[in-house]
């Protein structure tokens, strides 16, 4: 067992992540799979921040957090105003820019 | 030989205990959260993996980030999650009919071939490095070296993330903003008209009936002349199909 290990879990997650986003089709799952890579990467920034011995990768992780906070406000009203128009959360079937 | 060795003593025993206990859980959880059909259980699963990290961050000597992660993620972004998910089609499940033909198994294959190539690429480059920990960086304490370091080198990137948080406000309260035309506005006069019309019943509806041999929601209450009421049943109770003896009314002088 060795600090490293836990880098390898967190590319592990990251790609659970970004194969889920490739495979799913509801809109808010693909959020939940986005929110698991924002994850995985806070996970290696904190193991780097415990094998270099500062804090820097502890903070940047902080910063990590704020940001999926806002973005989860942001992603989250615009599913539902789609919502509203399309009585749908399926990212299928929002294709009117398509034509 | 040595380094190896040295790498392999520093890690202490409970740790390895946890990390193998849950980091396998964390890759259970996730794939159970990309695989389930439902979502809600889509959120539970992933409120499973953020636990998970939350107990990593705290055990690598991180209990700021590591609390952060418990009440930022698991109580606030999931439980944001589930409420929208209340809100939108809590009973959409994904169909399983593939767009583009291949492409869940070509998603699989590409994620197999990308977790083996930077897995395998920070294995070799982390392997047998001996980790400094954050004894030294930690001495005064994990919150007031945060604190520390967050307010003289990171306090320019700490105040654009108030820009962040207020745009991202901003951004929400007008994405959910429904607003109406003036003519599609009832005002209050309009509303008491339209309640006082002839034709329409003013007053409350009245209750469901109560019976000696039942207390349902669902029993209808009789009119003054012994017939049903269909008013008294709420329209959202779901229409249950009952045979002949059981939608026929009760007699009270027991049978």
């Amino acid at each position: 067992m060795q600090p490293g290990y836990y880098v390898v879990l967190a590319s592990v997650l990251f790609t659970i992540g970004a194969v889920g986003v490739l495979i799913r089709r509801n809109a808010i799952v693909l959020f939940m799979c986005i929110e698991l890579m924002l994850n995985a990467a806070n996970l290696a920034l904190v193991t780097f921040s415990r094998i270099n011995g500062t804090l820097d990768g502890q903070i940047m992780a902080f910063f990590v957090m704020v940001v999926a906070a806002a973005e989860v406000v942001i992603g989250l009203a615009i599913i539902m105003s789609i919502f509203r128009t399309r009585r749908s959360a399926s990212v299928d079937d929002a294709n009117l820019l398509k034509y | 030989m040595t380094t190896l060795a040295a790498a392999a003593t520093q890690v202490s025993t409970g740790e390895a205990w946890v990390f193998w206990i849950l980091g396998p859980l964390a890759v259970i959880a996730a794939l159970g959260m990309v695989t389930a059909r439902n979502a809600v259980h889509s959120a539970l699963w992933l409120v499973l993996v953020m636990l998970c990290l939350g107990v990593f961050y705290v055990v690598q000597s991180g209990p700021f980030i590591g609390l952060a992660q418990i009440i930022v993620y698991t109580g606030a972004i999931m439980m944001l999650f589930l409420f929208v998910l209340m809100l939108v089609g809590r009973d959409a499940t994904d169909s399983l009919i593939e767009v583009l033909r291949g492409q869940r198994l070509a998603a699989v294959l590409l994620g197999l071939g990308f977790a083996g190539l930077v897995g395998t690429a920070f294995y070799r480059a982390l392997d047998g490095r001996a980790a400094v920990n954050l004894d030294q960086a930690n001495v005064n304490g994990n919150v007031q070296g945060l604190a520390a370091a967050l307010f003289t080198r990171y306090v320019f990137v700490f105040e654009v993330t108030s820009a962040l948080l207020i745009a991202a406000a901003v951004g929400a309260m007008i994405l959910a903003h429904v607003e109406r035309r003036k003519d599609q506005k009832i005002n209050q006069p309009d509303r008491m008209r339209a309640r006082f019309a002839p034709g329409n019943y003013p007053g409350p509806k009245a209750g469901p009936g109560v019976y000696a041999t039942t207390t349902s929601v669902a029993a209808p209450g009789r009119l003054p002349d012994g017939r049903m009421s269909d008013q008294t049943v709420s329209p959202i109770l779901p229409k249950r199909e009952l045979t002949e003896a059981e939608s026929a009314p009760k007699s009270t002088e027991g049978r």
